[in-house]
């Protein structure tokens, strides 16, 4: 049994919880992630590590409210307990040779992307923090965020806040203003980062993207969550989560996610994915 | 005076047509009169062969005569001294390759029913025994078993009765390997698994679950950081194999390993449980092992209405076992042998509409005395389906010998081990079960396990 020691609800539909996990937090690094059961019927549940405290042995997740194990997961208090919490899972961030890095993050995606700007930041990297949400009332993160990067840009699709437009205008814009980034590193819902790989592709800017295929195990014992990159099979859960975006198979990616969709739907009927709206505002 | 009878008594079972709409076992068991009948058709052979062919040499006659007496606490006794998960071996082992295919009786007629004896007798003690097995003393000694399939319970077991103080790490969030995950439900009872694993607890070894090694605790710091003197790893061959055809990143293409899973441990056939499963109108299991059987015979409980089998040779090479393939034809499997894929189709949508096939015959036998099949040029067809399981083998997961130092593999992924006392190229390092040989069966991870146990104790005695 795992114990929630903090939980903060970082907008309506974004969710915080700081789980007691000694051995996660030992040795959890910037891309990995955990999986979650909440209970005795529960699923398993991939959800990417946003930070970790070492010394009090607690792992943070932050997490949208997407569907019926999410929020399940968001109802619990501080004091409750959840049955299952296994990680460090996949393969940590290599940032070996990275001098100036663009992190970019979409949405609920910005949770992933600042453990990466942090480890990065306390490398002595500069990065460039570029995130973009729908409108103001969503923006999470922004004072964590500011803290670990050189420059923060934020984006809002109506201009509700900050700058009006696409993460991949910011991006695109920055790149042809001479800032000569070695990475990008992009991580949001899959339309988005399909974009920015396309964005970075004429550059030539080697880009990261961390994928949110299905799974169950994330072990590698079932090949669930297998991709497609550079023509390979893959499993994202322990050759990835990270790739190099402009090798991936994002609509593949896209389609192999929708196959539970109906089953999903039936068990959340009222659930309107923000998600999916939001990433199709980011492409049109 | 022995029952002279040339056949085993027979074993109750669900009809077929009521079985293959619920996961409730197939076999349901002899009873107390059909186990003492069925006992006095043992000779009790003076050279007791079917011992020889036991993996873990269990004491058969001599447990299969207390049963005849109706003596079952001591028949239960008999085998436990060397078997520790004996509900379990009753019910997958494949005997008639085993202990019953050296049976005497077996010369002329059919071999003795050890399987469905042992069975009985592990039921029975589940059933009535009111006792709780005492804990043994404790030798102060720490060993840690990684991965808690079959190999790992019998190296458990048998160390925690010698007095160690084993701790057992498993990835997964419950306890059992592939008797949890793979293994289903009408086969194996999962309660009957859980009773075992209680036993193994109550003995004193503990289990902890949710531990990735590999990921959250290297080998070098079970052994230098938390006082281990031993390590056995029994993490068996988990990583499914696909075929590199076309369309295998539909939707509706699953591995066994995947499909096997959500159904088994995380229950997606129950609608009180949260993981889903596709729901499949006609489904294709390429392969033909008891990996293929079972997914089969899932996929008809799902309530598929066609389900086929597409194994590349014929019914006497399968490597699944006669029972499961006899079972799967009555529950109405199809099968379509000599057939390999070369394609998975696309409805226009991202999901499978039929799977492409090549019809084969057997070429003349290789080096190794295998027919190979051959392709036919231009035989191709198509098997109308929306759901395609890959159930082709699979091989040791690389996550234990990627991270430790020391410990060779084979080209197959396959640890390397001194076959005496399965020590691997790391001293204080055993390793046993699928994890050795790739995929094999319950009853020889389990010998590997008894063995390695052994070993280890040999090993920390004169340490």
């Amino acid at each position: 049994m795992f114990r929630i020691v903090d939980k903060r609800e970082l907008n309506s539909a974004v969710t915080l919880l700081e789980i007691e996990a000694p051995f996660v937090a030992k040795k959890a690094q910037a891309g990995q992630f955990i999986i979650f059961r909440v209970d005795e019927y529960s699923e398993r549940v991939p959800l990417t590590i946003a930070d970790y405290d070492r010394e009090k042995g607690t792992v943070t997740i932050i997490f949208q409210k997407v569907g019926f194990s999410t929020n399940l997961l968001a109802a619990k208090e501080i004091g409750d307990t959840i049955l299952d919490f296994v990680g460090p899972l996949g393969t940590a961030t290599e940032y070996e040779g990275m001098k100036k890095v663009a992190v970019v993050g979409g949405g609920v995606g910005c949770a992933i992307a600042y453990p990466q700007a942090k480890a990065l930041h306390a490398m002595g990297v500069e990065v460039d923090v570029i995130v973009g949400f729908r409108n103001k009332d969503i923006v999470i993160l922004e004072d964590e965020m500011k803290a670990v990067s050189t420059n923060y840009y934020l984006m809002t699709d109506d201009g509700s806040k900050a700058e009006k437009g696409f993460v991949t205008d910011k991006l695109k814009a920055l790149i042809e203003a001479g800032n000569q980034y070695d990475t990008v590193i992009a991580i949001g819902p899959i339309p988005m980062m399909k974009f920015v790989s396309l964005t970075t592709k004429p550059y030539g800017i080697h880009t990261i993207v961390s994928l949110n295929p299905i799974m169950i195990d994330g072990t590698g014992m079932c090949g669930g969550c297998r991709v497609t990159v550079g023509g390979e099979i893959k499993f994202a859960c322990v050759d990835g989560p990270d790739f190099d975006g402009h090798l991936v198979d994002f609509d593949e990616l896209m389609n192999r996610n929708s196959i539970y969709k109906q089953r999903e739907g039936e068990i959340s009927k009222d659930h309107v994915c923000r998600m999916d709206k939001l990433a199709k505002e980011v492409i049109h | 005076m022995a029952n002279m009878s040339l056949e085993k008594i027979k074993m109750p079972e669900q009809a077929p047509d009521i079985r293959n709409k619920n996961f409730e076992e197939v076999s349901l068991g002899y009873t107390g009169e059909m186990a003492m009948e069925e006992a006095t058709r043992c000779l009790n052979c003076k050279h007791k062969p079917c011992i020889e062919g036991c993996p873990v040499n269990v004491r058969i006659p001599e447990f299969i005569a207390e049963v005849a007496k109706g003596d079952f606490m001591a028949a239960y006794k008999v085998i436990t001294s060397t078997n520790a998960l004996p509900a379990v071996c009753g019910r997958v082992c494949p005997q008639e390759s085993q202990c019953e295919a050296k049976c005497v009786r077996g010369i002329k007629g059919e071999a003795v029913a050890i399987g469905r004896l042992e069975r009985f007798v592990a039921d029975w003690y589940m059933a009535n025994a009111t006792e709780t097995p005492q804990k043994p003393v404790s030798n102060g000694k720490k060993v840690a078993v990684v991965g808690s399939g079959p190999s790992s319970l019998a190296c458990a077991g048998d160390l925690a009765k010698a007095g160690y103080d084993v701790t057992v790490f498993e990835a997964f969030h419950k306890a059992g390997g592939v008797l949890v995950y793979g293994i289903p439900e009408f086969r194996l009872p999962k309660g009957i698994v859980q009773k075992e694993i209680d036993t193994l607890a109550a003995l004193g070894v503990k289990f902890m679950t949710n531990m990735v090694i590999g990921k959250v605790l290297s080998i070098d710091e079970i052994i230098e950081d938390m006082g281990f003197e031993a390590v056995f790893i029994g993490t068996g061959a988990g990583l499914p194999s696909f075929m590199s055809i076309p369309g295998e990143a539909l939707v509706g293409v699953y591995s066994a390993n995947e499909y096997l899973t959500r159904i088994n441990l995380m229950k997606a056939y129950q609608a009180e449980y949260d993981t889903p499963i596709r729901n499949s109108k006609s489904v294709a299991v390429v392969g033909g092992g008891n990996v293929a059987m079972d997914a089969a015979r899932c996929a008809k409980r799902l309530g598929a209405e066609n389900v086929y089998i597409v194994y590349r040779r014929s019914e006497a090479e399968m490597p699944a076992r006669l029972e499961e393939v006899h079972h799967a034809k009555e529950e109405g499997i199809e099968f379509h042998l000599l057939r390999n894929p070369v394609q998975i189709l696309d409805n226009g949508n991202g999901q499978v509409r039929g799977i492409e096939c090549l019809k084969m015959e057997l070429g003349e036998p290789d080096a190794s005395g295998r027919r190979s099949p051959v392709p036919m040029e231009g035989s191709n067809y198509i098997i109308d389906v929306d759901t395609v399981v890959m159930s082709i083998g699979t091989s040791p997961n690389p996550l234990i010998r990627s991270t430790t130092k020391g410990l060779d593999s084979n080209r197959r992924g396959c640890l390397v081990v001194n076959e005496e006392t399965n020590q691997t190229t790391r001293e204080g390092v055993y390793a046993g079960g699928d994890a050795v040989t790739g995929a094999a069966t319950v009853i020889l991870a389990m010998g590997a396990g008894k063995k390695a146990a052994a070993s280890i104790d040999e090993y920390l005695k004169n340490k």
